[in-house]
């Protein structure tokens, strides 16, 4: 029996049972200015140690990328993914975490991991290839570089949802690229997360391109951070060029998550001037002008000048943030160079707790052919001559 | 449980087993956490986690939202923080979507971290058809797991089995794919849950019967097709040993070649597809190790290399007792050649 057979009185429509908004999205949604300090009034406001602080690791941290980049070009390491142009997002995203907080990295990470404490030459095995993950992640708390983009957000995720069942008050951030935030691992950690309400923070640094796809290609969103509303949590739109709103922003998110607030997501304007990593021709996507409209907005630039029209920096503290700079990367460089030493018995190490059948039948194998060899572990044209 | 308590036997079921594994193992280990679609409030879909959110809390056995990527994924995180997830997928096919996570994480987190970070992960996923599912309810996924360096692979096929090898998972410091013939939930045994049988650590396998003429190598839903296979090949004046392996990944292959080398004869039956399934890799171990031992090839039953058909037709599909007692027949090589 349709609705317009039914007998008697006339059918009248009435709205569907009890349905209410969960949560009111007026507060969820982001300022549609991204959020800024540094050379306006909020900059009167910040802690110049703080900024100091910023501006040695920013310092330090471009001068790394550099490092980096140049050791890729000696065969030192096979790939390196610069974060020049962005390092005010790596460094405020290791400083806005108290040491028992968790980091959850993305491989163009690299800053924010040493920011936090790592060792540069340990954070970098993944790129030289001698080891997937060069240091303990229990260490610092930092855990794994993601190679598969978006997937290290729901293990922030799950991190934190643990420790709040444990009674810790530890905050886990997780960092994801814009592309990244177009994959399904994206959307289910942001999903779990406001509805545990896990003290996680996600920190979109958007710096314009995967790859070769501008963000255009990515998303119709408003914005990223407008992403936040359709999961119940907070976005946050910042300048991810202004160490001192990144700062604030992340800070203030991270302090909402430890007192039980739950997650927030941040989205950190930004842009890549190097290109994607070391083996990509950026050319082929992008002018030089758009590159060079974003060198006028450098992170460091924009401290630099706060600091000095402040008085807080003068041409001494430029130049002593700069030598410390070229101290660590003559280190790096140095340490770098000698030829890391290898086991390759270790390829059957920690694949599992004990050692199954097969591998130790694959180790036996291996290791006959080594001794066949001299006992280099060299596998070359000489070994295989026959 | 004390020694002076009596055995009360009692018939349970395969799914009770499993119930009853959590429990004890959530008991007794405050770390222990059950996560997944419907696990909850309905105890799951087949009722294998019936309870345990009323008796542990729903922190403890949790329904999540429905994402299986975001289940294993936030399980990697929460294993990081010194949990021992156990998730269950639904259904065999709904647990693709969490392969992402399952082989780019779960399978090597201790291996890129040099053995500091350790995932105890078991991964409960109810397999196999028999039961007539629709589509999507029935695959045999197995071959997917067992390619995967990093991950154990078992499968019950005993209510006992179900009990202790679920144990032997949840105790286990590396990620388990645990395989639940979902055929034989609700298949009976004699079997006190408050005396367990002995638990077998994860890697063995174990002769069900004892024979000479030819070996079956087989496991979870197919133990027992072969198990009737092998009663009514006696009929025929053969004499068929039965292997269950239990674990898939470690592959026992002292008990398989220690049996194949007496009987001198194997067929390996499985329900999952036969090219590139888990039945080629069996055959050729045992061509390899006990070649001169073979009278014969060693033989395939597996299912057919189609998807999963419907309901109406997978008992053309499923291998049965005749398609077993066929391959037995074959193996008279030098009769035939
Ligand atoms: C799941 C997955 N697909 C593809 C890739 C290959 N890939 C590496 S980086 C990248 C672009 C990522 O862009 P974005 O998320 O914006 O981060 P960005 O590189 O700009 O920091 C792609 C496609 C990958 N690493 N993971």
């Amino acid at each position: 029996m349709t609705v317009q057979e039914r007998p008697g009185a006339a059918y009248r429509p009435t709205p569907p049972p009890a349905w209410k908004p969960r949560t009111d999205p007026a507060p969820l949604l982001p300022d549609p200015e991204p959020y800024r300090v540094l050379g306006t009034d909020a900059a009167a406001g910040a802690d110049p140690e703080l900024l100091l602080r910023l501006y040695a690791e920013l310092v330090r941290g471009r001068r790394y990328n550099a490092q980096a980049t140049a050791l890729t070009k000696q065969g030192r390491l096979a790939v390196y993914p610069s974060s020049t142009g962005q390092e005010a997002c790596e460094v405020a995203a290791a400083l806005a975490l108290e040491e028992r907080d968790w980091l959850f990295p993305s491989y163009r990470d690299t800053l924010a991991a040493v920011a936090r404490g790592l060792d540069p030459v340990q954070a970098l095995t993944l790129l030289r290839g001698d080891w997937h993950t060069g240091y303990d992640p229990n260490e610092h708390r930092v855990a794994p570089l993601s190679t598969p983009l978006a997937t290290q957000l729901p293990h922030a995720v799950g991190l934190a949802h643990a420790a709040r069942l444990k009674g810790d008050d530890v905050v886990a951030l997780a960092m994801v690229g814009d592309g990244g935030t177009s994959e399904g691992d994206f959307h289910e950690a942001l999903n779990f997360a406001a509805v545990w309400r896990a003290p996680v923070v996600f920190l979109v640094q958007n710096n314009g391109f995967a790859i070769s796809v501008p963000l255009s290609k990515q998303t119709a969103a408003p914005s990223l951070a407008h992403k936040a509303v359709g999961y119940g949590m907070p976005g946050r739109l910042v300048d991810g060029n202004d160490a001192a709103a990144v700062h604030e922003v992340l800070g203030e998110a991270v302090a909402r998550a430890r007192r039980g607030g739950g997650p927030t997501l941040v989205e950190a304007i930004t842009y890549r001037i190097d290109a994607h990593t070391n083996a990509d021709d950026a050319t082929r996507y992008r002018g030089e002008s758009e590159v060079e409209a974003w060198r006028e907005h450098d992170p460091i630039r924009l401290l630099e000048a706060e600091l000095t029209s402040r008085g807080l920096l003068d041409e001494d503290g430029v130049r002593s943030a700069a030598e410390a700079a070229e101290a660590m990367a003559a280190r790096l460089r140095e340490r770098m160079n000698a030829d890391p030493v290898l086991n390759p018995m270790d390829l059957f190490e920690h694949v599992y707790a004990e050692q199954t059948g097969q591998l130790r039948e694959q180790a036996a194998q291996l290791r006959a052919e080594i001794d066949a060899e001299g006992g280099e572990g060299a596998h070359g044209a000489e070994g295989d001559a026959r | 449980m004390s020694t002076a308590t009596a055995r009360q036997a009692k018939p349970a079921t395969m799914a009770q087993a499993l119930q009853r594994a959590m429990r004890d193992a959530m008991s007794e280990d405050p770390t222990v956490h059950v996560m997944g679609e419907d696990v909850g409030t309905l105890g799951g879909v087949f009722r294998v986690t019936d309870g345990l959110a009323k008796e542990f809390g729903e922190d403890r056995c949790t329904d999540t939202p429905l994402a299986e990527a975001g289940i294993l994924g936030t399980a990697v995180g929460m294993a990081m923080y010194g949990l021992r997830p156990v998730v269950e997928m639904q259904f065999d096919a709904f647990a693709y979507p969490a392969f992402e996570q399952l082989i780019s994480h779960v399978s090597r987190m201790r291996n890129r971290t040099r053995g500091a970070m350790p995932l105890p992960i078991t991964v409960r996923v109810p397999y196999g058809g028999g039961i007539g599912g629709v589509e999507h309810h029935s695959d045999s996924s197995e071959a997917y797991y067992m390619a995967t360096p990093g991950l154990h692979v078992v499968t019950p096929a005993t209510v006992e089995d179900a009990y202790g090898l679920l144990r032997e998972a949840i105790a286990s410091d590396d990620p388990v794919v645990f395989l639940e013939p979902k055929r034989l939930y609700w298949s009976k045994a004699d079997w006190s849950p408050d005396a367990p049988a002995a638990v077998e650590p994860i890697g063995r396998a174990v002769v069900r019967r004892q024979g000479r003429s030819a070996t079956l190598i087989t496991y979870g839903p197919s133990v027992p097709v072969c198990m009737e296979a092998a009663e009514a090949a006696e009929a025929e004046g053969w004499d068929l040993e039965v292997v269950d392996l239990r674990s898939l990944v470690p592959f026992d292959d002292e008990t398989v070649c220690a049996s194949v080398r007496r009987t001198g004869r194997a067929v390996v039956v499985h329900e999952s597809t036969g090219f590139g399934g888990p039945g080629g890799e069996i055959a050729a171990r045992v061509t390899e190790r006990c070649f001169h031992h073979l009278e014969a090839p060693v033989l395939r039953v597996a299912g057919f290399d189609i998807p999963y058909p419907p309901p109406m037709l997978e008992r053309h599909h499923l291998p049965g007792v005749d398609r077993v007692l066929d391959a037995v027949a074959r193996l008279q090589w030098e009769a035939e050649s």
